[in-house]
């Protein structure tokens, strides 16, 4: 018998960065007006990501105006053009809601260095 | 292959499980992805000879059945068709040309066509009057002492008894369900799969019967 993973693969894009939370990203978000459509670019700290195959999602964070703005993009969806990694952060877990109860420098990352 | 002189809308399978895709312009559609036939047509039922049009049709799976009884042995053979687990039945046309051995694919589906899904619903073991039938249930503080009992299940001395019907908590599922209309969102006739938009009664490996809906 057929295993969802298999039926999903095809659906699953490539060529995605690897990412992961505490990263900083860059997300190019295709965005309809009518009959234009323009890119709209999200920056923030990746705070979870979850789920598995097509329906993974990944949550961005960041503070506009003093205000946190989250915003939860499905991976890999075709409204995604494109997610660039800005920066890699140094965090010891796998979500990182705590940052909403934090500002200003105790929200800050460490810059993860790999060896 | 599919048989053009068969009209035959009906065919077994099994229920993969359920994901999203997406389409084009990024909206994301709920599918139940399910693994159907092939199916193979084991007998025709006539008017004349069974007093309605149907045809029979069996799931060719993989592993054959262990056992078979001597009856339906018989019966396969009589169609020269090797012995299956399950079996069903789809009405058709009395024009319908279907032959016992032909085989039946997942392309007689069409993308955008409407199908209904029969499977057995997951069990839900047994369960209250709220969840089982609907009931609403009491108020949960302020003393009321009634929070999701039945409540009255009829009257006293006359008839003194309650009446035949009266919906009680009990085992709950594992019946047969269909669900009517689903959308065909993809047919994938290469790996035998069959995209709906939807839920599909039953758990994932499921065997379920998906048949053109009226």
């Amino acid at each position: 018998m057929h295993d969802l993973q298999q039926v999903e693969q095809e659906y699953v894009r490539d060529g995605l960065p690897d990412f992961r939370a505490g990263d900083t990203v860059k997300v190019h978000v295709r965005v309809r007006e009518g009959a234009k459509e323009r890119i709209q670019i999200f920056q923030g700290v990746v705070i979870a990501r979850r789920g598995s195959g097509t329906r993974e999602t990944f949550t961005v964070r960041k503070v506009s105006g003093g205000i946190g703005v989250e915003r939860i993009f499905p991976l890999h969806s075709p409204v995604i053009g494109q997610i660039e990694v800005v920066r890699r952060g140094k965090v010891r877990r796998a979500k990182l809601y705590y940052l909403r109860k934090l500002r200003g420098r105790a929200a800050r990352i460490e810059e993860r260095r790999d060896r | 292959m599919s048989a053009d002189n068969s009209q035959t809308k009906g065919l077994l399978g099994r229920k993969i499980g359920m994901t999203q895709i997406y389409t084009e312009d990024g909206a994301a559609v709920p599918v139940t992805v399910l693994e159907i036939g092939p199916c193979r047509v084991v007998q025709r039922k006539t008017e004349a000879s069974d007093g309605y049009e149907a045809v029979q049709i069996g799931l060719v799976e993989s592993r054959p059945p262990r056992r078979v009884t001597e009856a339906r042995r018989g019966h396969f053979k009589k169609a020269g068709v090797d012995p299956m687990r399950h079996l069903a039945e789809v009405r058709v046309d009395a024009t319908d040309e279907s032959q016992p051995g032909d085989e039946i694919e997942v392309s007689i589906f069409e993308v955008g066509s409407r199908v209904d899904v029969i499977g057995t619903g997951k069990g839900k073991g047994f369960q209250g009057v709220m969840r089982r039938h609907g009931f609403g249930g009491g108020r949960a503080t302020h003393g009321s002492m009634f929070h999701r009992a039945p409540g009255s299940v009829g009257q006293s001395a006359s008839p003194s008894r309650v009446f035949p019907g009266m919906r009680f908590p009990g085992r709950m599922g594992g019946k047969r369900v269909t669900t009517k209309k689903l959308v065909v969102v993809k047919v994938d006739a290469e790996n035998r799969l069959l995209y709906l938009r939807g839920a599909v009664p039953g758990a994932r490996s499921g065997l379920v019967m998906v048949r053109s809906s009226v």
